[in-house]
């Protein structure tokens, strides 16, 4: 029992990275124009589909995914509450509340400054739902994410209202419902932004830890709480804000990853995070790999495909009897 | 020592404390006791700096606990809170170990390490060292939260009530525990105990607090006499003398 134990979170971390690299390589082979993988070798035009189309399409939902799932981690860890995620707790309506403003008012603007309009949207709205889910009672756990629906639904009509008025509302479901078809080189690269702020939360997964103990734990220890949910709620906007304006929003990644992960290896985050952010990309690029071949030669946009998927899982662990390992 | 001017307390218009003047020797053994809803709870969390002063001044050791950089307090003083809940899928280790952040700020050197084994040991929870917080009893959990508060190696100790939910025999081995870091290691022990009768016969010091002020500070005999305790908990009780130590019989 003991041995086993010893060994299996190294063993689950080398199957999680096949795992990875297998989804990573399927990603690269599907899809309509004519390809393989063998081909890219000697064929040229192959080797152009695979750099402008397959590769950059595989890494931002490879980016996207650990991203969102990083920002569901730290989204958890502070509101306290495990049921939280960017795209309930109204993140990502900000963000798109956001680009929807900077696309009326700034519309000569560059794509990189629309994202900080985003992420400046983003982090407005997610200290609001922060500060209300701290007063409510820590008695009754699922008022904090119902409070998350409830608030993000009014920022997302709000949007919604916004675009009807300016005629944007194509615009706006392109940001509400993430779909990669139509990434290409040059219009991904800002979500390697969302691997710089995965490397940042792995650098104080000791804090990030400490903070889901607690505020007085986290004093107690010497932390700077106060700047602590500072950095954690600009790595969550910045996140969820580059998601919506690059890719669109993808539900449940953030909410059912750092679930499972936390289910099978438990919270102390140094030794997890790098599976969280993994397995946030596992799912998305599952997700939009089954979008593209369900329908085949037509697509499903991951969004959809992930609100089944997630919302599945989520459902499974929910009802699923609680094991303490 | 642990010096306490002038300090009160109050949550929007509701007093809790009432200019506390109090100075806690270094070294030794300090029960804080009083009646429920009396303020001991408030004023160690004013000490561990989880709520800043609204007035008067608290310094330990010659360091203002509003002025001092957090992270070097958490090196001098540890607080075990009264209530606290454990919501992450914490190992007992992990937790205790984490009660060395404060020196290495994250990774654990053997000293470390060393030190957390040495604090499960104390709690005798080495059998349970690689379970998950949540697969505890209650009294498993309260000792791997002391052991934790233990592991940060502070020369401050306070404890809120960490009696609570252990058995006779965990009771007793935990006083005796702290007694013995205090004699042997120099520690400072502040605690607050609602069984007088552990207070007897482990404390060096009784302060008591009711009403948020404070109503006692002496020895043992001093504060457990029928008279001063009547006035503390508001009815009359027998105290006899055993080996020398006040005895109260409280719940006669
Ligand atoms: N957050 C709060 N808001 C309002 N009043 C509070 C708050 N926390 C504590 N109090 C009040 O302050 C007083 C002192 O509380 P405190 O927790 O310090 O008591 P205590 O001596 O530790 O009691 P116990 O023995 O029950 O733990 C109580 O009357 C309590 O009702
Ligand atoms: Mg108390």
């Amino acid at each position: 029992m003991t041995i086993i134990s010893v060994d299996t979170p190294t063993r689950r971390r080398l199957v999680a990275g096949l795992g990875l690299a297998i989804l990573f390589l399927a990603s690269l082979s599907v899809g309509v124009g004519e390809f393989s993988l063998a081909r890219v070798v000697n064929d040229p035009e192959a080797l152009q589909l695979l750099l402008i189309s397959r590769l950059p399409r595989t890494l931002a939902a490879v980016l996207a995914g650990a991203g969102l799932a990083i920002a569901g981690l730290i989204m958890q860890t502070l509101a306290q509450n495990r049921f939280v995620e960017p795209s309930t707790a109204g993140t990502a309506q900000s963000a798109e509340l956001g680009i929807l403003l900077a696309t009326l008012l700034l519309p000569a603007a560059s794509l990189p400054i629309k994202t900080l309009v985003a992420s400046g949207a983003a982090m407005a709205g997610t200290s609001v739902f922060l500060m209300t889910a701290h007063r409510l009672p820590p008695t009754q756990p699922f008022l904090v994410p119902l409070f998350g629906i409830v608030y993000g639904g009014v920022i997302g009509a709000a949007a919604t209202f916004a675009a009807w008025h300016a005629d944007l509302l194509q615009f706006l479901s392109v940001w509400t419902n993430g779909d990669f078809s139509g990434v290409l080189r040059g219009r991904y690269e800002l979500l390697w932004f969302a691997a710089l702020t995965v490397a940042i939360a792995w650098l104080v997964a000791d804090r990030l830890t400490i903070m889901a103990l607690g505020r007085d734990a986290s004093i107690g220890l010497g932390i700077n709480h106060a700047r602590m949910m500072q950095l954690g709620l600009v790595v969550v906007s910045v996140i969820s804000a580059l998601t919506v304006v690059v890719v669109g929003m993808i539900p449940f990644v953030g909410l059912v990853v750092p679930n499972i992960v936390s289910r099978l290896m438990g919270d102390n985050l140094r030794g997890t995070i790098v599976c969280v952010a993994a397995s946030g990309s596992g799912l998305v690029l599952g997700c939009d790999i089954i979008g593209r071949i369900i329908r085949f030669p037509y697509e499903i946009p991951v969004g959809t495909v992930m609100g089944v998927v997630g919302g599945l899982v989520f459902l499974w662990l929910l009802f699923r009897r609680p094991d303490h390992a | 020592m642990i010096r306490i001017e002038n300090v009160s307390l109050r949550y929007r218009t509701t007093p809790i404390l009432h200019d506390i003047d109090l100075t806690i020797p270094k070294g030794g053994v300090t029960a804080l006791i009083g009646p429920n809803g009396a303020g001991k709870s408030s004023l160690l969390s004013l000490i561990a700096r989880l709520q800043p002063l609204q007035t008067g001044s608290i310094t330990i050791d010659g360091l203002g606990v509003d002025s001092t950089p957090s992270p070097e307090l958490a090196k001098v003083v540890a607080l075990l809170r009264q209530d606290s809940v454990i919501a992450s899928r914490l190992r007992v280790r992990e937790l205790v170990g984490f009660g060395r952040f404060p020196h290495g700020r994250g990774r654990l050197t053997q000293e470390d390490c060393n030190i957390v084994n040495q604090s499960l040991r104390q709690l005798d929870l080495t059998d349970f060292a690689d379970r998950f917080m949540e697969t505890l009893s209650g009294g498993q959990r309260q000792r791997a939260l002391v052991a934790m508060t233990l592991a940060q190696g502070t020369d401050y100790i306070l404890l809120d009530e960490p009696l609570n939910n252990l058995d006779m025999y965990y009771a007793r081995t935990l006083m005796q525990a702290l007694r013995a870091i205090a004699d042997e290691n120099g520690k400072t022990v502040v605690i607050v105990l609602h069984d007088i009768n552990q207070a007897s016969a482990y404390a060096d010091r009784i302060v008591a607090m009711k009403g948020g002020r404070v109503v006692g500070d002496g020895t043992p005999a001093a504060i457990f006499t029928p008279d001063v305790l009547e006035g503390i908990f508001g009815f009359r009780m027998r105290v006899e003398t055993f080996d020398g130590k006040p005895l109260v019989l409280h719940h006669l």
